[in-house]
């Protein structure tokens, strides 16, 4: 790991002022901002993230990680723990996508350390991003070039990208948050504002290594989800290689809000599949008004999945795309809501 | 168990039981109200880490994990160095009581936190928890490299209330990989220490 200087930030105004050369999420910004660590880290270990200064924002715990349910809306501090989140009664009540997708996500250690701020940034699992003796890596290196594209690919996105990065985000709590109309709190340096979370994550657009739509500075504050009648009937499907402490293949994000058989409304987010948390609101329109059975699922499965562009390794994914979010909405349906 | 701790007056159960038992809520308080660690000019950084319940100062280059700072600082080698990337679970210590993966964490980060590591596990006297006693009687592991972790992740999944079945077993301790797949073993000694431990 490169030598850096290590600061700790005790309130959100110190740390907007120690992360002004934060830039927008880029590899090779010269400060990092730290809470659980488990990505900045790992990161800095391989010589993917060479900040040379790390602001410490463990501190905004105090202020910044509380939890809070009302009939209107969940309010999500960034500074809570994955772990403190997913058994958070209120959470596991009324929205237990939100506490699904935690719970099944990394190992019961990393829950405890990762932040939800620092959860929906974390940074893509794709080899060629995470191993520098790969040269080509337009998200590392802009106009490098991208490994993935003519190599192996097996669990690169298919939805979302471009000839200029096809790298996957691997994250699972976003793909709820992004199903459920969720925005995000962000405190920089010209004081707050709100966001909705879909536009938190930029599309590639031939500048991958831009990752976000922060500002230099900006920190993530909270989380608000607003309530819906869809929240209730809401669950995550994870399909991965092995069972347990596994990213994604594909998952799906499921919010229904059912009258008698017919979909009033539906909320929907893809996981494993694409280069952003990607909400398929085709999908989600096809269905409305129609009763949930097998052949409307899979109509709305194969228009969420309708924009896919493979590369050989990562053929299958539109289909396992499909028939996950197919069991998906099936299993939302069959719930006791 | 081999004992390596330099701390004279070794942590008592209670004390241990006791960083456990407020974890909900404790951490963020005791994160918050924490005094930062000094930086000096060269960059070296002031920090008094609290290990097993002793209190020692070091100067550490900022780069230093926690596993580093235990095993090349502290010389307690109990806990143990795997894939030093966060994916094997060899170095978990408890951090205000949760279980946490010290090679992901920055040293001069948990000044002001209570760190646990297995050789604060034993009792007064020197007698073994009963997470420990039940990998021995169950033969909880081969070649024993990952049972420091495996252990101090089993005691952390009982307080969580994760370990109601098998089930649940093999999913909450999912972050701690055994290569010699002792892992029939492993949840044995859970269920087996699982209920000494309700019992206190």
């Amino acid at each position: 790991m490169r030598p850096f200087s290590y600061e700790r930030a005790s309130d959100v105004q110190r740390a907007v002022i120690g992360g002004r050369e934060t830039r927008q999420g880029q590899t090779d910004a010269p400060v990092q901002f730290l809470a659980g660590g488990t990505t900045l880290i790992d990161l800095m270990k391989l010589d993917v993230l060479r900040p040379a200064r790390v602001v410490d924002i463990k501190g905004l715990k105090a202020a910044h990680a509380s939890i809070e349910a009302t009939p209107q809306r969940l309010r999500l501090g960034a500074l809570a723990s994955m772990a403190a989140t997913a058994r958070h009664p209120g959470v596991l009540r009324d929205y237990p996508v939100i506490a699904e997708s935690l719970q099944l996500a990394a190992s019961a250690q990393l829950r405890n350390m990762a932040t939800l701020g620092g959860n929906v940034l974390q940074r893509t699992r794709c080899p060629y991003y995470r191993d520098t003796s790969w040269a080509e890596c337009n998200k590392r290196d802009p106009g490098s070039g991208c490994t993935a594209l003519k190599s192996f690919n097996r669990n690169h996105a298919v939805l979302g990208v471009d000839d200029s990065c096809i790298s996957q985000y691997p994250g699972d709590f976003a793909v709820a948050l992004v199903a459920l109309d969720a925005a995000v709190e962000l405190t920089g340096p010209t004081g707050r504002r709100m966001i909705a979370f879909e536009t938190l994550h930029r599309p590639p657009q031939g500048k991958p290594n831009v990752e976000t739509t922060l500002m230099p500075g900006e920190v993530i504050t909270a989380f608000e989800v607003p309530a819906g009648p869809w929240t209730r009937r809401s669950l995550y499907l994870k399909i991965r290689d092995r069972s347990s402490y596994e990213f994604a293949l594909s998952s799906a994000a499921v919010a229904l809000d059912l009258n008698g058989g017919a979909v009033r409304q539906a909320r929907i987010g893809l996981g494993g599949m694409a280069y952003r948390p990607w909400r398929a609101k085709e999908a989600e329109a096809l269905l409305v008004g129609r009763p949930l059975n097998e052949g409307n699922a899979m109509a709305a499965a194969t228009a969420a999945l309708a924009g896919a562009r493979t590369h050989g390794g990562n053929d299958f994914k539109p289909e396992l795309g499909r028939r996950t979010l197919v069991r998906a909405l099936l299993q939302a349906a069959a719930m006791e809501a | 168990m081999s004992t390596t701790s330099p701390a004279a007056d070794g942590p008592t159960r209670r004390r241990l039981f006791e960083a456990a038992a407020g974890l909900a809520a404790a951490p963020a308080i005791a994160q918050a109200a924490a005094p930062a660690p000094t930086v000096r000019k060269s960059g070296a950084v002031d920090v008094v880490l609290n290990v097993n319940g002793q209190d020692h100062p070091l100067t550490l280059d900022p780069r230093t994990t926690l596993l580093d700072a235990l095993r090349e600082h502290l010389h307690l080698t109990g806990s143990k160095k795997g894939c030093d990337q966060g994916q094997c679970g060899a170095c978990t210590v408890h951090v205000d009581g949760e279980r946490v993966l010290s090679c992901l964490t920055l040293a001069v980060a948990v000044q002001g936190a209570k760190v646990t590591t297995i050789e604060g596990l034993a009792g007064p006297n020197g007698a073994v928890h009963p997470m420990q006693q039940a990998f021995i009687d169950n033969d909880g592991f081969q070649c024993g490299y990952c049972t420091p972790g495996q252990i101090m992740s089993a005691v952390a999944c009982v307080k969580e209330g994760h370990a109601g079945s098998d089930g649940e077993i093999a999913e909450y301790m999912s972050g701690n990989l055994c290569r010699c797949a002792a892992y029939p073993k492993i949840v044995a000694a859970i269920k087996q220490a699982r209920g000494k431990m309700e019992r206190g």
